[in-house]
């Protein structure tokens, strides 16, 4: 019998251990990546003829991007390596992909969708003017260009990353007018019962914020965004402290984030069932502790399953590949399956811990002013959805979106969809879990017209 | 409300204008839609507001509705966004010129005017047209119009006009008790009317065999395609008229920029899961079509693709006009993926038909008896 064909998609820390994994058992997979080199966002590297350092580019984390990229690079001969290569659709037990033009039907016996996830975003008066970026955009433009997003920089959200990249940026030099956390100090301290699993971790987060501090970066917890500045590009932003008191702060570029979401569209194609996430409000595909979804032979792996890191996102992607080998029929080492899962039962924990630290502000998106643009693709503001939502008798997230157009534009509601479905949610008086969340379509990115294809493999 | 003169079985565009126009009529009517209005084939297609290429027999009932669509603001209180922008049915080869020709000599007869145009003419006025089209017919009353906007747009109107319009509703099981029809919705309840009217479009044929008229009904998807928007250019609804069914591709672009376009091929779909795809090799398929017609679009992406259940029936004609059995029915489904521009049209007539016993405008061709006598 010929090896059973597995498709691994992603090359992040969840995709590069799947497929280091297939090939220990003696597989060679197939590695979807939509980037030029393996990494993932996390590890992203360097274009050629850049030479930071891996201390430089990565700080605390230069260990373990080196032993990953190094693990990869490994594997070269091992795998059969696709990058700049977008999984567009997925259709039965066919991936289907386009690279260069060309668009392949690829068959497999099993997939491990290890896609990642994106900035979280919530619609704020003004978060469209030129300079506003989002937080993990910012540090794209810091990690693998050497560019900041401005002379001047505020960041504004919550989340980890928020004190991260604000150190980056200080670090490389770029001024940091603020760092403007909508999460109450307090929420943090409650957390720590949960992020105590993960001491490094924890400690790291306090050393961020210390050395912001040192620096004389104005760091404040509890704030409410009112506006970000600006004519023709961001000038300024506006917040309220938690004393109630307005401050106005200048700037020349605004990141902004609210933690993370996963990457589903992929699985949601695949016909994956999924579940509603209470701790965070979002909607992923259903798993079982390995990774396996409710589709026979699609597996999930890393952030884009469930935002657990990079650090779970390695052992989930080992994991969900024993899994799928397992499912194959071949033997796998169940004492390894179960120390895997012991693991990510700590990281389950941490996830809690952070959504209690830093939570998604519902509240402050259900209050948006009816003019604020919420889907940035098409130009829909949130008086727009509340309008449809009422006086069309809109009762869930699919039909606000075909009656109003929120959601249909290019990044298809990846975007907007979260903050909509709050806004959904409280004009027609229903829990977040009941307006339902936008179906996935194909394209998962958009799709040349000029696509040619190539025969079936 | 339990009881009204009319229940509509089915909330698509057909069963949602049916409801408003008897409403105009004075007839109480209940609209009972086992989803929400307009989702499925109404929502999903095309928008092609388009006369020309119907079997000349139907241009009637496609003028009534032209009609209609043209002052829907006054009627319904907005636009759907209609415009009627033109349309335009291209060609490859010669012989289907002179068939686009033959077409538009017969078309005249019906009131409908089209203008053919020749090779460097098309050139001149829509030079986005590739250059393997070698002639047009111009329809430039015709147009197309939002399909997501249109049946929930005509729900809301007949709401307003005292329809009842009970929306995730599911009908279970429908019978006549002596003069009445006794219709059993999901967790509803009975509802009871003397006249049913059958609008369900993929999900018909269910019913009418139900009352001993099976019809030879299959369902497919429409394989549908949407641009990123990009500067406002193209304004007529445009396609392909072709005997190759991978050719028959149509496009249009929305004020907003995007183009929208389909065709081709269609796609699998289900009655039972409610569901249609659209399968990859279908829309890599379609774009090589498209490139053929509207070279230029090879530099643009698509956005989201798309598809509903629509109903197709064995002979390429829908069910329409009374049953030919249980005296109060009606239907109006399989529409075969033309539905839409003659939708409102189709509830108009059947408002007419069931407030007056008779239209002025012939359906004979459509009724169900045809199915019956070849049984």
């Amino acid at each position: 019998m010929a090896d059973p064909r597995i498709i691994v998609v992603g090359a992040g820390p969840a995709g590069v251990r799947a497929a280091e994994c297939l090939v220990e058992a003696g597989l060679r997979p197939i590695v979807i990546d939509e980037a030029s080199f393996s990494g993932g966002q996390i590890y992203r590297r360097q274009p050629r003829n850049f030479t930071r350092s891996y201390e430089s580019l990565y700080g605390f984390d230069a260990a373990k991007a080196r032993a990953l990229h190094g693990a990869f690079d490994g594997l070269k001969d091992a795998v059969d390596y696709r990058p700049d290569t977008l999984a567009w659709n997925i259709a039965g037990n066919v991936l289907h992909t386009v690279s260069d033009g060309v668009a392949r039907a690829i068959e497999f016996d099993a997939a491990i969708l290890a896609t990642g996830a994106t900035d979280r975003l919530a619609p704020i008066k003004g978060w469209t003017l030129p300079g506003s970026y989002s937080l993990g955009g910012s540090q794209i433009a810091l990690k693998a260009q050497a560019c900041g997003i401005g002379a001047r920089v505020v960041f504004m959200g919550t989340g980890p990353l928020l004190y991260l990249v604000a150190y980056q940026y200080a670090k490389a030099g770029v001024e940091v007018a603020a760092v403007l956390d909508t999460s109450p100090l307090s929420a943090q301290a409650k957390a720590m019962a949960d992020l105590v699993v993960r001491p490094d971790f924890l400690a790291r987060g306090l050393y961020f914020r210390a050395q912001l501090m040192a620096r004389r970066v104005t760091v404040r917890n509890g704030i409410t965004p009112i506006e970000v500045i600006g004519q023709s590009s961001v000038e300024g932003v506006r917040y309220r402290t938690a004393d109630g008191r307005e401050h106005r702060i200048e700037c020349d570029a605004v990141a902004m984030g609210f933690h993370l979401r996963s990457e589903t569209q992929l699985a949601d194609l695949a016909g994956c069932p999924f579940v509603f996430d209470e701790a965070t409000g979002q909607w992923r595909p259903e798993k079982d502790g390995d990774g396996r979804t409710g589709r026979p032979g699609i597996y999930v792996a890393g952030d884009g399953a469930k935002v657990l890191g990079a650090d779970a996102a390695e052992t989930a992607g080992r994991l969900a590949a024993l899994a799928a080998m397992k499912d194959l029929g071949r033997s796998v080492e169940e004492a390894e399956m179960d120390r895997l899962r012991g693991k990510m039962r700590r990281f389950d924990r941490f996830r809690r811990g952070l959504a209690t630290a830093f939570p998604w502000p519902a509240g402050l998106v259900r209050q948006v002013e009816d003019d604020v643009i919420v889907c940035r693709c098409e130009v829909i503001t949130a008086g727009q959805i509340r309008e449809t939502a009422c006086a069309k008798g809109a009762p869930e997230m699919n039909r606000t979106k075909a009656l109003s157009r929120v959601g249909m534009g290019r990044c298809q509601g990846r975007f907007c969809g979260s903050a909509a479905a709050e806004i959904l949610a409280e004009v027609r008086g229903r829990d977040l879990s009941e307006v339902g969340r936008l179906r996935g379509q194909a394209p998962v990115k958009p799709l040349s017209v000029s696509t040619i294809v190539e025969k079936a493999e | 409300m339990r009881t009204a003169d009319v229940i509509i079985v089915g909330g698509g565009i057909m069963g949602a204008s049916a409801a408003f126009f008897l409403r105009q009529r004075g007839k109480s009517v209940i609209l009972l839609e086992r989803d929400l209005v307009g989702q499925k084939a109404s929502g999903t297609n095309f928008g092609n507001v388009r006369r020309q290429g119907r079997y000349l027999h139907q241009l009637p009932l496609a003028n009534r509705a032209r009609a209609i669509w043209g002052a829907l603001p006054e009627l319904i209180g907005e636009d759907c966004e209609f415009i009627a922008s033109g349309h335009l049915r291209v060609c490859y080869t010669r012989e289907q010129a002179d068939r686009l020709e033959a077409y538009a000599r017969d078309a005249r007869d019906y009131g409908l005017d089209l203008e053919m145009i020749s090779a460097n003419a098309l050139r001149d006025r829509f030079p986005y047209i590739g250059r393997e089209a070698i002639a047009g017919s111009y329809g430039p009353q015709d147009g197309h119009a939002n399909p997501r906007l249109t049946a929930p747009a005509f729900g809301r109107a007949a709401a307003r006009a005292g329809a009842l319009v009970e929306e995730n509703a599911e009908v279970l099981h429908i019978e006549k008790v002596g003069e009445d029809f006794r219709v059993e919705v999901r967790d509803r309840g009975i509802f009871r009317a003397p006249v049913v009217l059958i609008t369900a479009g993929a999900w018909g044929g269910k019913l009418s065999a139900a009352f001993g008229e099976p019809v030879p009904i299959s369902v497919h998807g429409p394989q549908m395609a949407v641009t990123e928007p990009l500067p406002y250019r193209i304004a007529p609804t445009i396609g392909v008229s072709t005997p190759h069914v991978h050719e028959t591709v149509y496009f249009r672009q929305v004020t907003r920029g995007n183009i929208v376009y389909g065709g081709s091929t269609r796609g699998p779909a289900s009655n039972e899961t409610n569901r249609a795809s659209v399968l990859p090799e279908n829309t890599l398929g379609q774009m090589e079509q498209m490139r053929r017609v509207m070279p230029g679009l090879a530099a643009v992406n698509i956005i989201r693709v798309w598809s509903g259940v629509e109903s197709y029936m064995a002979d390429d004609l829908p069910v329409m006009g009374p049953s030919g059995k249980v005296p109060g029915l009606y239907y109006a489904f399989g529409f075969c993926g033309a539905g839409f521009q003659i939708g409102p049209g189709v509830g108009d007539v059947m408002a007419e038909l069931i407030a007056t016993g008779a239209t002025s405008t012939p359906i004979e061709p459509y009724h169900i008896r045809r199915f019956a006598a070849q049984g």
